[in-house]
């Protein structure tokens, strides 16, 4: 029997503001246990929540570069539940009015271009922190509060590399936009997979699994895949599936059991009403659709078209915003964009992640990029040396001309000073010319290397060439 | 001295014929002489107030409440002086921050004397549902004051002191007032500042006001009324100048007065004391007409759907965790949550989570909460149609006057239907006021109600004040 697998992801990122999303409290961490509330987090008696405006445009800003519609009619819900690090008993959420529906995301797996659908787009407050010790725990309301967005996609994901597509692309978004930090090893992008298979052609969807925990895109292809095997052959073993909630078992490789499902949990979502009604105009859309930068598909589009980039390149120097950011800046510096293209997905990918740095850590510049890229196609210096000159700038820094001077690696083109160095050369090895006259090409090799070796290899070698031939045939 | 209005002890105490200091003695001495049997009081603030009136006695009396004494309802949080809500839950709560009307009041220099006794979180008609003793009615001891803010009402009644705060979920400022003979002015949803008054039922709460003449009320509406950035509910309208309105004549005025507030559900002594008052109000020069409102019959159902609802999840916090009593009996997270909420709570106070927790659950919320919020735009709409062509909407506060404590103790339907005059007015947040409008055989004060435009506490105040001058109820005092 042959199954297709449905996935559904529900992100949940937390958003970049000045504080929380329903007091005054700022928004930090790493700070001491308790220390970053307002009583509104403690859920004290008497408090009302207030609403972060900023917190909404962010939304609202995400929400549109996702090509969501807008809801313009906005409100707040109630969802209930008793839990000691959930101080009011319940958080506030968008249940009936999230602020964005029906938009997409759109992916390239094998080549193959897709639209993910974006069901929809809420934000809503993050809970406390409990940390469980033998016989009692603790609760750090630090992060209560927190400004959250959830981003919940249509099951339309079909695969696990389509899944992982899909996550890199929303980061991508969520970067782009500076609506997050996206850093799923920190916990400020949380993703959760809903996994289900069922037989081609069958209609009803399978038994999920919800898996949790997935805090890297490698995670998540992994988690996914092994759910995907697990299924499959629990079902041809004519086993009944459960819907469980799972967890990725990175050591372990594989995904375990954090508990059954038994019935829904009731939520009683409610409306707020210590919230009133915020209305989302015509205009206050327009100016943040306004604020939004040139998002990850258009760049690439544009490098593919305007630049002829591959689409390959186009999609690996999308991803990430320093480097794309970084690498129009190089080509607006003057540079070739297809050569700005193979120093930043080569020499400098490949040096960052030998370093554990991003571009923002090391002294090299869009400018001194261009300008040595510049110097290579101007041939001041060769391939090989610009290895050097790289190294250089991207550790110690300065201009590229500054680079080259210090290492002393200037190509010597000066035609008249070569003419000399050849010319004593030729006079010091009169064996070599009547060799090379006998039809012996070595000859040529050990006069380059002669010529070379006086120029302390800085001579152009197709200058350096042409000189020496002419001043052969002259003898 | 306590018996004078605010403006008269204002001018005394700029004549430097009284003290900040003098009126709060007197105030603690008539507690000390009256309390005992009314219990309105739960909680005495006397050392800082005394601290506090010293500090006012010597500064100049820039503010019209400079020096006054005021009562707290004991739902609004004070900081450092316990608020107890009228629970066991809160027995031995201290808050750490003020309510936003308190910062208000501090401020314009008057003085909190104490935090008054009230039904358990503002849940009862009668006062008897305070962890802290029923509050017993100044005009019958024998009788209670009315609730939630049976404390207030008592207390001013009794001339404890001039002016108290109260809050108004489905009439407990008003029907107290109506009780003890006194003003009772639930504002327009919105008009005060909802931070810092624990939340009952979030979308009707609302904070009031208790005194014995509209001037005083209207004089502490305009301290403590207006926009605040700590409540996204509080209106950004300004503040009108009430008292430069009062005065204003009310001749030419259209009152509606509905026939199904006059209906055999009002006893023949409180209809009798309306009618009385629509006389008054045409000889004024006031045009009183009968109007209707079809839909009267739902306000109690509604509400005592989305009102337990709300208290259900405003409740939730008082999980044993973070304040709050605790039970010595938990020994895990669940056996906190229950055990301390098992002992924490009253009966009424648990009857109605339940009912809410019940009405918001998955596959009752759309039949019950849902439509109870279809019921509450149908009387929203009743209250349009006659704002269209009335000023203002009259009527008896309460079906009776006070009742005798424990006598509808275990009526729990019965009590949740004395409710149905002034529950309008909270279902669609507009303004409403008891004025007090005569006595029944057996000497217990009679309320009428006036109810206004959103946000149009003026006329509302304009048409008391009028009442006020050619009647003498608000001068009776009670014999102690």
């Amino acid at each position: 029997m042959n199954f297709e697998t449905i996935i559904g992801i529900e992100v949940h990122a937390e958003i970049k503001s000045n504080a929380k999303i329903y007091s005054p409290a700022p928004h930090a961490y790493g700070e001491a246990p308790n220390t970053m509330t307002h009583v509104i987090d403690w859920g004290y008696p008497g408090v009302l929540p207030t609403l972060n405006k900023q917190v909404v445009e962010q939304a609202l800003r995400a929400a549109l570069a996702l090509n969501c519609e807008i809801t313009h009619e906005m409100s707040f819900d109630r969802k209930n539940y008793f839990y000691p690090d959930n101080p009011k008993g319940y958080q506030i959420t968008q249940d009936r009015t999230p602020i964005g529906r029906n938009g997409y995301i759109e992916i390239e797996v094998n080549g193959v271009k897709k639209r993910i659908g974006v069901t929809r787009v809420h934000i809503e407050e993050d809970a406390g922190k409990s940390t469980h010790y033998d016989g009692y725990s603790l609760v750090d309301l630090n992060r209560q509060g927190a400004p959250l967005i959830e981003i919940v996609s249509e099951p339309e994901i079909h695969t696990a590399e389509e899944a992982a597509a899909y996550i890199e692309q929303l980061r991508a978004i969520l970067l782009y936009t500076d609506v997050s930090d996206v850093k799923m090893e920190e916990g400020s992008m949380r993703c959760d997979a809903n996994v289900s298979i069922r037989p081609i052609g069958q209609e009803a969807f399978g038994t999920k699994s919800e898996l949790k925990n997935l805090n890297s895109i490698s995670n998540i292809q992994k988690g996914i895949e092994f759910e995907i095997t697990r299924q499959t052959k629990s079902l041809l073993a004519g086993e009944v599936l459960r819907q469980e909630t799972r967890r990725f078992d990175e050591a372990a490789r594989q995904t375990v059991v954090m508990r059954v499902k038994e019935g829904a949990s009731d939520y009683r979502y409610y409306p707020e009403a210590d919230l009133s009604t915020l209305y989302i105009d015509h205009e206050w859309i327009s100016r943040a659709k306004a604020s939004l930068p040139e998002l990850p598909q258009q760049r690439r589009l544009r490098y593919e078209n305007a630049m002829e980039l591959t689409a390959y390149d186009a999609q690996v120097l999308t991803l990430s915003k320093e480097t794309s950011d970084f690498f129009d800046a190089t080509v607006a510096a003057g540079a070739n964009p297809k050569q700005a293209a193979n120093w930043m997905m080569g020499e400098v990918q490949a040096y960052l992640n030998k370093n554990q740095l991003v571009l923002a850590q090391t002294p090299l510049t869009p400018q001194t990029l261009a300008e040595m890229i510049n110097l290579i196609e101007d041939g001041t210096i060769s391939s090989k040396m610009a290895k050097k000159v790289f190294m250089h700038l991207i550790e110690k820094g300065g201009s590229a001309d500054a680079a080259v001077d210090k290492l002393g690696l200037k190509q010597i083109s000066d035609t008249g000073l070569i003419t000399d160095i050849v010319t004593a050369v030729l006079d010091a090895n009169p064996q070599s010319i009547e060799d090379f006259k006998n039809g012996k090409d070595r000859a040529i090799g050990f006069l380059v290397g002669q010529i070379m070796k006086q120029t302390k290899g800085q001579a152009n070698p197709q200058v350096v060439n042409q000189i020496l031939m002419a001043e052969i045939s002259k003898r | 001295m306590l018996d004078r209005s605010i403006r008269e002890l204002h001018q005394a105490i700029k004549n430097q014929e009284v003290t900040p200091s003098q009126l709060v003695n007197e105030s603690y001495e008539k507690i000390s002489q009256h309390d005992k049997v009314l219990n309105s009081f739960v909680t005495l603030n006397e050392e800082r107030a005394h601290a506090q009136a010293k500090s006012l006695d010597e500064q100049p009396a820039k503010h019209v409440l400079h020096g006054i004494p005021v009562g707290i309802k004991d739902n609004i949080i004070t900081k450092d002086l316990r608020t107890t809500c009228g629970s066991k839950m809160l027995a031995d709560f201290n808050p750490v921050y003020n309510a936003t009307v308190i910062e208000k009041l501090v401020a314009a220099g008057a003085v909190p004397v104490g935090k008054l006794n009230m039904d358990e979180f503002a849940m009862g008609s009668s006062n008897e549902t305070s962890y802290f003793g029923v509050v017993r009615n100044p005009w019958n001891t024998d009788y209670v004051p009315g609730g939630s803010s049976g404390g207030s009402a008592a207390a001013v009644a009794a001339g404890l002191v001039p002016v108290a705060l109260g809050s108004d979920t489905g009439g407990s400022v008003r029907q107290p007032a109506a009780l003890t003979g006194i003003v009772g002015m639930k504002p327009t949803y919105g008009r005060i500042s909802r931070y810092g008054l624990v939340a009952f039922a979030s979308s009707f709460d609302q904070i009031g006001i208790f005194s014995r003449t509209i001037e005083d009320n209207a004089l502490v509406l305009e301290a403590i009324a207006g926009l605040d950035p700590m409540d996204n509910t509080s209106s950004p309208l300004p503040v009108e100048d009430y008292t430069a309105k009062i005065k204003k004549p009310v001749s030419g005025m259209r009152v509606g007065v509905p026939a199904e507030y006059m209906s055999d559900i009002v006893t023949p002594e409180v209809r009798a004391a309306v009618e009385q008052a629509i006389e008054i109000y045409r000889s004024l020069g006031v045009t009183v007409e009968e109007v209707h409102m079809p839909h009267l019959k739902y306000v109690v159902p509604a509400y005592y759907i989305i009102a337990p609802s709300e208290a259900s999840s405003n409740l939730s916090r008082f999980d044993g965790m973070r304040f709050g009593h605790r039970s010595s009996e938990a020994t895990d997270i669940e056996s906190i949550f229950r055990k301390s909420r098992a002992e924490g709570f009253g009966d009424e106070v648990k009857r109605r989570i339940l009912i809410g927790t019940y009405c918001l659950s998955a596959g009752h919320f759309d039949s019950y909460y849902m439509k109870a919020l279809k019921l509450r735009t149908v009387v929203k709409e009743d209250f349009d149609a006659i704002f269209k062509e009335f000023d203002a909407i009259i009527g008896p506060t309460t079906t009776a006057p006070a009742f005798k404590i424990g006598e509808n103790k275990e009526k729990t339907i019965d009590m949740y239907m004395n409710d149905i005059l002034t529950i309008p007015a909270n279902l669609v947040g507009l303004p409403a006021m008891s004025i007090p409008a005569g006595f029944s055989s057996d000497g217990l004060p009679i309320g009428l109600q006036l109810t206004g435009k959103h946000f149009d506490e003026a006329t509302l105040y304009q048409l008391g004040h009028a009442f006020e001058q050619v009647t003498d109820y608000h001068t009776k005092r009670p014999t102690l």
